[in-house]
């Protein structure tokens, strides 16, 4: 209903679509947002269109054959959800993981960490008008995409892990490689610091803006770097250690840090930042530590885990990596179930855009970091 | 407090016997089953009780058991308070599966129900916006269901079409 304000202009509802095809939906993602002029009413998104059934899927594979399929369900964190699934499975048939496979699964999971925030940061600062950035982060990841390559044979989709262990070994080429990565890689964070972290331009479009309570994080089930940035402090890797993680020393980044306060996006921007120097500290150790050692523990050709039901989870690069496992003795799983990040974080949208600018729904999305993909499966 | 213990703490908090189920080998994770009309009682003592204090609705998710006739909701609880997990399930009939919505209780619960609605088709009383979420709102049946089949067409697009080596002609004369 359009009502004249004292000003004169009418105040009316308008229905807006967004995508399902826009640059900053980041993959096949649509919101109706409903706006009074550049205010937003609400946003609601509309998810589904990258429904891929990987969980029904998974009911006609063999165990180790469903490992590359988790690759697909979000091309940005493979080894999270290669991880996830490699845990879960183990956890039924209670296989002990030797000490330089679980040493190889830290490198694997932290150099796609940081390749995962080079594009999450690189897309935050392109979404906000800002496109050098991008390219910028874009070659530092394809010096990450080298590495992985050279170690799996892949770039994006790794199928590195395998149930009990990984795939291959690495050498001390390989090793040395990633040591000079990371002899150029940490300075560039401050380059990047100083280039773009502190753009007052960029803070004004993200400090204050889409404040999400550390209350409502934790209600909406928002994990990882969102739900730190609200400052809830929690790292799966920390708190609910896995894998070779209780031997390295690492700190959790918790918003408010620096400017602004915590749950706005520029508070998910700055976390994100400190994870990746964080990544690379474990990466050098990692590399001081590394035992010897077979990569793979001993699991039988044709995998029959035991009736039952586990549910391992990961902290991946947008929150806890979830993978619920139900088995009925066969060698099929029975029901394979995965929670991600950006399930909950697509979730919280419509609670949080109320009262925000048309053009800060695209920092809110960009800073949640949500990927379709990985909300959809 | 371990799992078990919380299951008995539960069980004398409700004054109701709950199952308890462990995997065949004891391996994975052990659950506790209550019944369909006790789970929102459940979740809500989860949630509130200062002993518990599950805040984190860290999954929720359903699987068909079309030999029992059953579909099981299954809960996966986390507390970041007391630092402990649980995994609360309930069954409802495959027939007409219906079950009280966690919404109120945890908002993280609206979308994972959506889901389930959508997948297995369990229609939860009291949810906000029960409507489909992965699948198109017009779509027919239920895929995480065990005897799904897929419709054939969609809106007159076929759900298959023969491939390519499949359509040519088995031999061709000379």
């Amino acid at each position: 209903m359009s009502e004249p304000t004292q000003t004169g202009a009418q105040r009316e509802e308008l229905v807006l679509n967004m995508g399902p095809h826009h640059p900053s939906t980041h993959g096949v993602l649509r919101f109706v947002v409903h706006t009074d002029g550049e205010i937003m009413r609400k946003a609601v998104p509309e998810v589904g269109y990258l429904h891929r059934g990987l969980e029904k899927l998974a009911e006609s594979q063999t165990y180790a054959g469903y490992m590359p399929f988790t690759d697909r369900i979000n091309y940005l964190e493979a080894m999270f959800t290669e991880q996830a699934y490699a845990m879960a499975v183990e956890a039924l048939l209670a296989t002990e993981i030797p000490p330089r496979a679980e040493f190889l699964r830290v490198i694997a999971c932290e150099l796609n960490r940081i390749a995962n925030h080079h594009i999450t940061l690189g897309c935050i600062t392109m979404d906000l008008g800002a496109y050098t950035p991008f390219v910028y982060l874009l070659r530092e990841r394809e010096s990450i995409n080298d590495l992985i390559e050279a170690l799996c044979g892949n770039r994006i989709t790794h199928n590195y892990l395998r149930i009990g262990g990984v795939a291959y070994d690495v050498d001390n080429i390989w090793l040395g490689q990633l040591e000079s990565y990371l002899d150029h890689f940490e300075p560039i964070i401050n380059e990047f610091e100083a280039l773009i972290v502190g753009n007052e331009i960029l803070i004004k479009r993200m400090q204050d803006i889409a404040v999400i309570s550390r209350r409502d994080a934790v209600a909406w089930g928002l994990t990882g770097p969102n739900l730190r940035a609200s400052g809830q402090d929690w790292d799966v890797r920390r708190d609910i250690p896995y894998g070779a993680y209780p031997q390295f020393e690492f700190d959790v980044p918790v918003g408010p840090l620096g400017r602004g306060q915590a749950g706005d996006c520029y508070q998910r921007f700055l976390v994100r930042v400190e994870e990746m120097r964080q990544s690379c500290r474990i990466l050098r150790q990692c590399l001081a530590k590394l035992p010897e050692g077979d990569i793979k523990a001993k699991v039988p050709k044709m995998i029959k885990a035991p009736k039952g039901e586990s549910y391992a989870s990961v902290e991946g690069a947008r929150g806890e990596m979830g993978c619920y496992l139900v088995s009925d003795g066969g060698k099929n799983p029975y029901r394979v179930k995965w929670r991600t990040g950006s399930f909950s974080a697509m979730s919280i949208i419509e609670h949080t855009s109320p009262g925000l600018m048309i053009a800060d729904l695209v920092a809110l999305v960009a800073t949640l970091d949500v990927i379709a993909p990985e909300c959809d499966r | 407090m371990k799992p078990a213990e919380i299951q008995a703490y539960l069980q004398q908090k409700l004054d109701k016997q709950i199952e308890w189920h462990e995997g065949e080998k004891n391996t994975g994770d052990p659950w506790a089953i209550v019944e369909p009309d006790l789970w929102v009682d459940a979740c809500q003592l989860a949630r509130h009780d200062t002993e518990l204090a599950f805040d984190f609705l860290r999954n929720l998710t359903g699987t068909d058991r079309p030999d029992d006739g059953k579909i099981e909701v299954v809960a996966h609880l986390w507390s970041y308070v007391r630092r402990h997990a649980f995994v609360l399930k309930t069954t409802v009939e495959r027939e007409a599966p219906k079950l009280s919505s966690l919404a109120t209780i945890w908002p993280a619960a609206v979308w994972y129900e959506r889901e389930i609605f959508d997948l297995l088709g369990v229609e939860f009383s009291g949810h906000p916006d029960l409507r489909r979420i992965m699948m198109p709102d017009d779509w027919v049946g239920h895929p995480l269901r065990k005897d799904y089949t897929e419709q054939a067409d969609y809106r007159g697009i076929p759900t298959s079409r023969p491939g390519y080596v499949t359509a040519m002609p088995e031999k061709v004369d000379e």
